[in-house]
């Protein structure tokens, strides 16, 4: 076989011609580092990408981006309509409409993210076999471009939020680091999704149960109270450390001025929302990497 | 592996390349497909659930042995051919090189980062063919000023507006010939170590596809790489002078162009 191997370098073995002019191994995974490095070589990339989906996404609707702030509302009015006047769920409740409509927008974020998150890589197909980039790029853009749409769901958040007469306090600047601590949390758990979706193709079918049910265990449409109320305490322990829980509490208490959290202590509210973003964030782009050579094949 | 003498006359019938620098190397490379085949076979709920009890796998995955023990080494400067029939493997050996596919046994081993580049690589249909440009440029790596100088040129290169104003129009309302376009295009723009075209040049019309060929030209001369699969002999010809004939995942013959196509086609008329 080595003969194959034209003059200059009769003799060596093609591993051994490969490694004198330092060629690698094709398709090889980069070190976390110099991952990280190229990651950031292509951040023109990311925002490129999610921009471009923003756009794409309402392109063929006539009403184009008004869809942005139209969606999230006709979603609280639904709910609204179901659970505040046929349910009464607004019972003992200052304000429902502001409470609902925050925990829908927060927790339409993370929805959002995890569902598109599955898709990162098998609806991407095309494009990871066409080019060479860091996937992780992927799952990143679709937080980034949830994340432009949550700035808009926010700006509808605050005028319903001040139209049912709350006032406006510099309680409301604690928004900002809680909806980043969620961001770092989503695009972790994005780049899970991602990885999960490119290997399980099942996985499209049964995230919305698994959506849906955390839906109901995060305390959107009714009050939390109703957790301590009814479940035994090991339960109600449980679901405090709930991420999607914390971080709705975290967004209500910023806004709105009459709300309980659920475990009655700001400090550790905050705590669990920085753990749960430290452990999403490193581990999902952890997992992430460690997967890298595997994305589009097969 | 009848033709190991062929591969040294390269050497000579090649122009005279100061230090040939090794781009490519395949070292007995193997490639297998685990194929889903999906619909075949009982496919009735039932029989996925008895399955799942019984723990057997699902009938319908087949192992397909597509490239057999490949080995060659590929220089810079070099356009290389790859032809062979339907089904013989040049398209996944040209993805085991690109790293999309893992390979069985042996290596491949590359310079850089092989773009692969192939008529089936969609990028996204709802944007404009000018903000496909962008990303696809951005996503080779390029600094946003660097894509800013490039796009004219891309679009121009691409001839898309060449029936009125398609740059800005949604890259679905495109014919499957102008979309091909503008995906070499877009490739082409950058220097790569090692560039892999899968039929691409087979698409466009007379006109562009002389472009193409000149353009390959030129990233060859600027010191690349390329590897071209194509069913048409004449492009083969005019743009690689090594030829590589694969048949069943195996290396038929490599050589100097002329000779491995004359023995082609004598291979296929004979059929």
């Amino acid at each position: 076989m080595a003969n194959l191997l034209a003059d200059p370098d009769s003799g060596l073995t093609p591993a051994q011609l490969a490694a004198r002019h330092g060629l690698r191994v094709a398709g090889e995974r980069p070190s976390l580092g110099a991952y990280s490095g190229q990651l950031w070589r292509y951040r023109h990339f990311i925002s490129a990408y999610s921009h471009a989906k923003l756009t794409a996404s309402f392109s063929n609707a006539r009403l184009g981006q008004l869809w942005q702030v139209l969606t999230p509302l006709t979603n609280a009015a639904v709910y609204y309509l179901i659970f505040g006047l046929v349910l009464e769920q607004d019972r003992g409740m200052d304000n429902f409409i502001a409470y609902l409509t925050t925990g829908l927008f927060i927790f339409n974020f993370t929805q959002t993210s995890v569902h598109q998150g599955t898709q990162a890589i098998s609806g991407n197909l095309g494009l990871i076999r066409a080019l060479h980039f860091p996937r992780a790029a992927l799952p990143l853009a679709i937080t980034a471009t949830q994340f432009q749409q949550l700035l808009g769901s926010i700006v509808v958040l605050v005028a319903i939020v001040t139209a049912t007469g709350e006032p406006i306090t510099l309680m409301w600047l604690m928004l900002m680091p809680a909806v980043l601590l969620q961001t770092i949390f989503n695009a972790g758990l994005t780049m899970v999704m991602a990885r999960l979706g490119a290997k399980a193709t099942d996985l499209k079918q049964v995230m919305p149960f698994v959506l849906r049910a955390w839906m109901y265990g995060s305390g959107v449409l009714y009050s939390v109270n109703l957790f301590a109320e009814n479940l035994p305490g090991w339960a109600t322990a449980v679901v405090q450390f709930n991420p999607m829980l914390v971080y709705i509490e975290l967004a209500r208490i910023s806004l709105l001025e009459n709300t309980h959290l659920l475990n009655d202590s700001l400090p550790l509210t905050w705590l669990i929302a920085l753990g749960w973003a430290v452990v999403a964030g490193l581990g999902g782009y952890l997992y992430f990497w460690r997967g890298e050579q595997e994305y589009g094949r097969g | 592996m009848v033709n190991l003498e062929m591969s040294n006359d390269v050497t000579v019938t090649l122009p005279r390349i100061q230090e040939r620098i090794p781009t490519v190397v395949v070292d007995d490379a193997h490639v297998v497909y685990r194929v889903h085949k999906g619909s075949a076979g009982n496919t009735s709920p039932v029989a996925a659930v008895k399955r799942m009890v019984t723990r057997t796998k699902a009938p319908n995955v087949r192992v397909v042995h597509a490239v057999r023990g490949v080995t060659f080494t590929a220089y810079r400067g070099e356009a290389i051919g790859l032809i062979g029939t339907n089904g013989s493997g040049k398209s996944t050996l040209l993805r085991a090189i690109a790293g999309l596919l893992p390979v069985e046994q042996g290596a491949v081993y590359t310079q850089g980062q092989p773009s692969l580049l192939g008529v089936n690589a969609a990028l996204l249909n709802d944007l404009p063919g000018e903000r496909n440009v962008t990303l696809g440029c951005l996503a080779m790596g390029m600094s946003p000023a660097e894509v800013r100088r490039k796009l004219p040129e891309i679009i121009e290169f691409s001839g898309i507006n060449q029936r009125g104003d398609f740059a800005s129009l949604p890259m679905r309302t495109y014919s499957s010939g102008m979309s091909a376009r503008l995906r070499f295009s877009i490739a082409a723009a950058k220097q790569h170590d090692v560039l892999l075209i899968d039929e691409a040049l087979a698409t466009g019309d007379k006109a562009f596809r002389k472009r193409s060929e000149q353009r390959v030209r030129e990233l060859r001369e600027s010191a690349g790489t390329v590897f071209l699969v194509s069913h048409q002999l004449s492009s083969v010809r005019d743009t690689c002078e090594r030829t590589i004939w694969l048949e069943s995942g195996e290396i038929r013959m490599d050589g100097p162009t002329a000779e491995v196509l004359t023995a082609y086609e004598a291979f296929t008329n004979g059929k």
